[in-house]
């Protein structure tokens, strides 16, 4: 019979549909996992933004990775019971984001200063010398920025 | 007398003016003033949605319709928004106006209703107003931006705005008949405690953007919106919103 650490294992597989370097595991969308006396396994999501469109998908991806391993049955609920936070990504998913061109979010304690946004280390040269060009990007969880080293265009993680 | 009633009045304001004003917003997509504003008025009117969605999901805990069907099939006097998120989008310093004006208003509100005894709607407040500090970000940049330092022309346009956008913002505010309700049952605090709130924090972000904030009591509220009578911008609003969906409302997405 498959495990709890082999549901954490397994939806390793599942990857962000619009970042694919990263899991959803490493995202920290997961929030809670599961088996029942019944054999069913149970997952809890938490939307990364409330009006994240790629949320059905992404249940129906889980139900779909799971269903390949030896469960009666497969529950994915999607709520706001667990609070998603950029400080629930892992440090293998800061990697996953940076693989990807994205600037991570750096972990933040307390209320978050949205002025970081104004100096957000370059994920292309490392520098801090950069600025910001609209706190909304191409997706909900991203912002547009510029660097003023590398004299590059690049994408952040918007810390929330 | 209809259960959750006080409850269920609020939360249709907070939904309905969040699904009418992301109506609004998306109508910046493809005829923003500069790409970076297309993508942010078009950004925000999907947090919108997605912020009137969840509050109508949890009406439907409460036994009202399904989010679909309360969005997209009630008669225009079954809304309980306010007249200013119905207004068109205007020239581009309206909109901005109102998305100061509005989202400072609806940040206050979340962060009043984070505390709400009512555990679903406490909980969503949380996680909606960390979505609209980004917004009021936007909006505080630009104000500050187009007040202080932009042209003789942006400055005039931004003072335009901001005595045409006052009376309809102020609408927002309109007391319910549930105020001493809610309050009681630690659900909602009141509008009047929000407004006053809300005036706090515009009046110096006003001030510092260069403008003039006008005398508040030659300023008659445009009161209606939450007691179902709307301007004659909601009807075609609607009208274009729910088009498609009307035509097969049993169609699977």
């Amino acid at each position: 019979m498959a495990g709890v650490k082999e549901i954490w294992e397994a939806l390793k597989d599942v990857k962000d549909p619009e970042i694919p370097t990263i899991s959803l595991v490493d995202l920290g969308v997961i929030t809670d996992v599961s088996i029942d006396d019944a054999n069913v396994a149970h997952v809890s999501m938490t939307p990364t933004f409330v009006g994240c469109p790629a949320m059905d998908y992404m249940r129906e991806e889980v139900r779909q990775r799971l269903l390949g391993l030896h469960f009666d049955g497969v529950d994915v609920q999607v709520n706001f019971d667990t609070q998603w936070s950029t400080n629930r990504i892992t440090g293998e998913g800061r990697r996953n984001l940076l693989e990807h061109g994205l600037a991570p979010p750096e972990p933040f304690e307390g209320e978050l200063r949205l002025e970081v946004l104004n100096n957000v280390r370059c994920p292309f040269c490392g520098s801090h010398q950069t600025e910001l060009r609209s706190p909304f990007g191409p997706a909900l969880c991203r912002s547009l920025h510029y660097c003023n080293s590398c004299h590059q265009a690049f994408e952040g993680f918007k810390p929330m | 007398m209809n259960e959750h009633a006080a409850l269920k009045d609020l939360l249709y304001r907070i939904a309905d003016d969040e699904l009418i004003i992301a109506h609004r917003n998306s109508e910046w997509t493809g005829l923003g003033p500069i790409l970076e504003e297309d993508i942010a008025f078009s950004s925000i009117a999907q947090d919108k949605l997605g912020h009137s969605h969840a509050l109508y999901e949890i009406l439907h805990t409460l036994g009202e319709p399904e989010a679909d069907t309360t969005a997209f099939t009630r008669d225009e006097r079954r809304f309980r928004c306010c007249h200013l998120v119905e207004y068109p989008i205007g020239a581009y310093d309206f909109s901005l106006m109102r998305h100061f004006m509005f989202d400072t208003a609806e940040h206050l509100r979340f962060d009043m209703l984070e505390h709400s005894t009512f555990e679903p709607l406490a909980r969503l407040a949380v996680k909606i107003r960390g979505e609209i500090r980004y917004h009021i970000f936007h909006a505080n940049t630009w104000i500050a931006q187009l007040g202080m330092q932009g042209s003789e022309e942006s400055h005039a346009r931004m003072q335009g705005a901001l005595n045409d956008v006052l009376p309809l913002a102020l609408g927002i505010f309109e007391p319910s008949e549930f105020e001493e309700e809610l309050a009681a049952d630690g659900i909602f605090p009141g509008e009047k405690a929000l407004q006053e709130r809300w005036l706090e924090t515009i009046v110096p972000t006003v001030e510092r953007a260069g403008l003039r904030m006008p005398g508040l009591a030659a300023i008659t509220p445009a009161y209606g919106g939450r007691r179902g009578f709307h301007t004659s911008y909601l009807a075609p609003l609607l009208a274009e919103m729910t088009e498609v969906f009307r035509i097969d409302p049993s169609a699977e997405w």
